[in-house]
C-alpha cells in the first residue's frame, strides 16, 4: 500500500490568482499540509490614502476582475455612510440588480468553466466545444446574459462605471430592461439543465465543522448591508466589522487571515445558505434539497451547490426587480447630491465569494485619510488551510495516490471559488 | 475545424498573469456569443485561470498585469525566450496601471501600514516593456474583448493591426453620447486613445484615460481648458495619474 505522498502544486489552475498546495505524508502520517497564498501584494489601502471620494470606487473596483461590481457597491456604501447620505429607492433597486448580474456571471463562470471540468474529467471547459457543444453553448449563453445584465445596469461588467456615490449615474432604457427580463425568464430553463448536469456529479463527501459568517437577511436573502451574523451566534452591527474579521498577518502568506469564535471561519454561498436558507426562493431551496444540500451543511464541496441554488434565486429576484422598476410612472430619481464631510463609514456587501467590507475615513474636503478593505477570500484562507489539513489527514494511510489526493485537494480549494488577487490586494 | 476542407493555421497562444486583478484575461472568456469561434481561431495551450493544461510550446504570449516582484521579472524573461510574440494585455501590462500609483509612496511605511511588522517583498511597479521588448500593446482597464478579437483576426490573416489615432471623443460622437465635459464632468476623452468604444462616458463617467494618450494630444491646452472650467489642479492630477498612461507626457 502507498503510504508516502508528496504534493507540490505551484500556481493552482482554474482559480483566480496565485496559490500553492503542499502536502507531505510519510509512512501514512501527515507531516505537512499547506495552502500558500503567494500573490504579489498591491497595497490598495496605501494607494487609497489622499484619493478623492469620486476616485475611491473606481480604484477599489480594480482590486478584482471578477467581483468589481461588488467592490464598487461596498465602496460607495462606505462613502455614503461617511457622508450621511440616503440613496433614492430606484438607485437601491438598480444596485441590487447589478449585484445579481455579478453573482450570476461569477457563479456561472465558477460552476461551469472552473469547477465542472473536475467532475467531467477534463482539463478545462474548452474540449466541450467539440465533445458536448450543447453544454458549452448553454454555459456561454447563461454567462453572456449575466454579463449583458451587468453591462446594461452598471455600464460595464468588469470595472463598472454607473455605480457612483449618491446613487446611480443612469437608468437602462425600459425596452432594454423588458427584453432582459424575458431572457432571464427563459434562462431558468437553462439553469434547470445545469441542475441536471450537477445531479450527475459526484460531490466528495467530507465534513469539518466550522463557523459560517454572513449578512443577516431581514425578510429577504441578504446582499447589501445589514447586521453581521455567525452560525456561532455572534451578532454585530455593520460598523462593527472589525470585531467580525480580526485580521492577522502570517509569515508565509501575502494574504492576511481572519478568525472569530474558532480558529477559522467560512464566508460565501454556503455560509449565506446556512445562515439564511429560509429566505431563499422556493425553487432555489428545492434545488438545494434535490442536490443534497441542507442546513447546516459542513461540507465545503457543497459550496458549488449553494452557488447554483443562488443562481436560481437571483434570477427570480432580478425578474421581480425589473418588474418593480418598470412599474413606476414617470422619471425616477437616481441620485442624491453629494456633500463631503469629515466622517467614518463602513459598507458590507455579500459578493459572490462572501461578505466584503470597505471602511473609509474622510476629511472635510472628501479626501481619504484612511481606508480598509476586508476581502471574502482573506476570510476564507484560514478555513481552506484547516480543511486541507483535515482532508489530507483523513486520506493519509489509506493508500491514496499522489494524483488522487492532489485532485481532491485542488477541488477543495476550487470549491471555495477563491479570489486570490483580491485576498491580497 | 475546417471550412471547405481546408485546415486553418491556428497560432499557439498562452496567457500569463502577473500583478493585477486578472480582469483583462477574464475578458478573453467573455463576449460569449463569439467565444466558440474565438477559441477555434487560436490554439490555446496555456491559460491558468481557466485551464489545467500547461503547454510550454507557444508562439504568442498574452501578458496580464504589471511587474512588482523579482520572481515576476524572472518569469517574464523566461516567457520572452519561449515566445515569438509578446502581447501586453491591459493598462497594467502597458503602463503599470493603477499599480503605478504605489511608486509615489514610501515603501517602508506602505508595507508597515498593510502588514505591520511582517513586511512582504515588493518592487516599484514596472510595465512589461520596462523589463523585456514587447511586440504589441493592447491598453484598457479592462481591455475590450472586441478589440482583442480584431487583433486576433488580423494576426490570423497576416495583416497589421492599426490602433485608432483619434481620441475617445470621436467614439462618444459615434454612439450619440452627450458630452460629459460640456455637462461639467472632468473627462480625459479629448486626449485619450480611442478603441474602447467609449463605455465610460456612455455609463455616466468621465474618461480616466486608461488607454493612454491619443496621437499628439494637446495636453497643455486640455489642462488649461479644465482649469478654466473650474477643475482644480489636484483633480486633474488625480485623473491623469490614475492608470499611469500619461506618465511619459507629464
Amino acid at each position: 500500500m502507498k503510504l508516502d505522498v508528496n504534493i507540490d502544486v505551484r500556481h493552482l489552475t482554474r482559480i483566480e490568482g496565485h496559490g500553492n498546495i503542499k502536502i507531505r505524508i510519510e509512512g501514512g502520517q501527515l507531516r505537512e499540509a499547506r495552502w500558500e497564498v503567494v500573490e504579489t501584494p498591491r497595497f490598495f489601502e496605501a494607494l487609497l490614502q489622499g484619493k478623492s471620494w469620486r476616485a475611491a470606487a473606481l480604484l477599489t473596483s480594480r482590486i478584482c476582475g471578477i467581483c468589481s461590481i461588488g467592490h464598487s457597491l461596498a465602496s460607495v456604501r462606505a462613502s455614503e455612510a461617511a457622508f450621511g447620505l440616503e440613496i433614492p429607492p430606484a438607485a437601491a433597486q438598480l444596485r441590487l440588480l447589478a449585484k445579481h448580474g455579478e453573482t450570476l456571471q461569477s457563479h456561472l463562470l465558477h460552476l461551469l468553466f472552473l469547477a465542472a471540468p473536475d467532475f467531467l474529467g477534463l482539463p478545462s471547459a474548452i474540449p466541450l466545444l467539440e465533445t458536448k457543444p450543447e453544454i458549452f453553448e448553454l454555459a456561454a449563453r447563461l454567462k453572456n446574459l449575466a454579463n449583458r445584465l451587468c453591462d446594461a445596469v452598471a455600464g460595464r461588467t468588469t470595472h463598472p462605471v454607473s455605480i457612483q456615490v449618491g446613487g446611480m449615474a443612469r437608468m437602462p432604457a425600459a425596452p432594454q430592461l423588458a427584453a432582459l427580463r424575458e431572457e432571464l425568464r427563459s434562462s431558468l430553463y437553462d439553469l434547470r439543465t445545469v441542475v441536471g448536469l450537477f445531479r450527475g456529479f459526484e460531490i466528495p463527501d467530507f465534513f469539518r465543522e466550522t463557523e459560517f459568517v454572513s449578512l443577516q437577511g431581514q425578510g429577504a436573502y441578504p446582499w447589501i448591508g445589514g447586521r453581521l451574523i455567525s452560525s456561532d451566534a455572534v451578532d454585530k452591527a455593520e460598523h462593527e466589522y472589525l470585531a467580525m474579521t480580526n485580521e492577522y498577518v502570517t509569515p508565509g502568506s501575502t494574504s492576511k487571515m481572519c478568525k472569530l469564535s474558532r480558529k477559522s471561519f467560512a464566508v460565501g454561498a454556503l455560509a449565506r445558505f446556512n445562515n439564511n436558507h429560509a429566505a431563499l426562493h422556493p425553487e432555489a431551496l428545492g434545488i438545494a434539497h434535490e442536490l443534497g444540500l441542507r442546513p447546516t451543511c459542513h461540507n465545503p464541496f457543497m459550496n458549488n451547490v449553494a452557488q447554483l441554488a443562488e443562481c436560481v434565486h437571483v434570477t427570480h429576484e432580478s425578474i421581480a426587480l425589473i418588474d418593480a422598476l418598470l412599474g413606476v410612472e414617470g422619471q425616477l430619481k437616481l441620485a442624491t447630491e453629494v456633500t463631503p464631510r469629515l466622517g467614518l463609514g463602513v459598507g458590507a456587501v455579500e459578493v459572490p465569494r462572501g461578505i466584503l467590507y470597505h471602511a473609509y475615513e474622510y476629511d472635510e474636503q472628501g479626501l481619504l485619510l484612511r481606508a480598509d478593505c476586508v476581502i471574502p477570500t482573506t476570510q476564507n484562507n484560514a478555513n481552506i488551510q484547516h480543511d486541507i489539513e483535515a482532508l489530507a489527514a483523513e486520506y493519509a494511510g489509506k493508500g491514496t495516490t499522489d494524483e488522487e489526493l492532489e485532485q481532491l485537494c485542488s477541488m477543495l480549494v476550487r470549491a471555495y471559488d477563491p479570489c486570490v488577487s483580491c485576498s491580497v490586494h | 475545424m475546417r471550412y471547405l476542407g481546408i485546415e486553418p493555421i491556428r497560432p499557439k497562444v498562452a496567457v500569463f498573469d502577473f500583478t493585477g486583478c486578472e480582469g483583462c484575461e477574464l475578458q478573453l472568456a467573455n463576449k460569449e456569443r463569439t467565444l466558440g469561434a474565438f477559441l477555434r481561431a487560436i490554439e490555446l495551450v496555456r491559460f491558468r485561470e481557466v485551464s489545467s493544461q500547461a503547454g510550454q510550446d507557444y508562439e504568442i504570449a498574452l501578458l496580464d498585469g504589471a511587474i512588482t516582484r523579482t520572481d515576476e521579472v524572472e518569469r517574464l524573461r523566461e516567457i520572452r525566450q519561449r515566445a515569438q510574440v509578446l502581447v501586453a494585455l491591459g493598462s497594467c501590462a502597458c503602463f503599470g496601471g493603477v499599480n503605478r500609483l504605489k511608486n509615489g509612496c514610501d515603501f517602508k511605511a506602505m508595507n508597515r501600514q498593510v502588514y505591520g511588522d511582517m513586511p512582504k517583498d515588493t518592487l516599484p511597479t514596472r510595465a512589461m516593456k520596462e523589463i523585456v521588448p514587447i511586440d504589441l500593446e493592447i491598453p484598457g482597464c479592462p481591455v475590450s474583448k472586441e478589440e482583442v478579437e480584431r487583433v486576433v483576426q488580423h494576426v490570423v490573416l497576416g495583416l497589421q493591426y492599426r490602433f485608432p489615432v483619434y481620441p475617445v471623443c470621436v467614439e462618444c460622437k459615434q454612439r450619440f453620447t452627450t458630452c460629459l465635459f460640456e455637462q461639467g464632468q472632468l473627462c480625459l476623452g479629448p486626449i485619450t486613445q480611442a478603441g474602447c468604444e467609449a463605455p465610460c462616458p456612455a455609463g455616466g463617467l468621465g474618461c480616466y484615460g486608461c488607454r493612454g494618450p491619443s496621437k499628439d494630444p494637446n495636453l497643455e491646452e486640455f489642462k488649461a481648458q479644465a482649469l478654466e472650467r473650474g477643475f482644480s489642479q489636484a483633480e486633474l492630477d488625480e485623473q491623469l495619474s490614475f492608470f499611469g498612461g500619461f506618465e511619459e507626457l507629464r
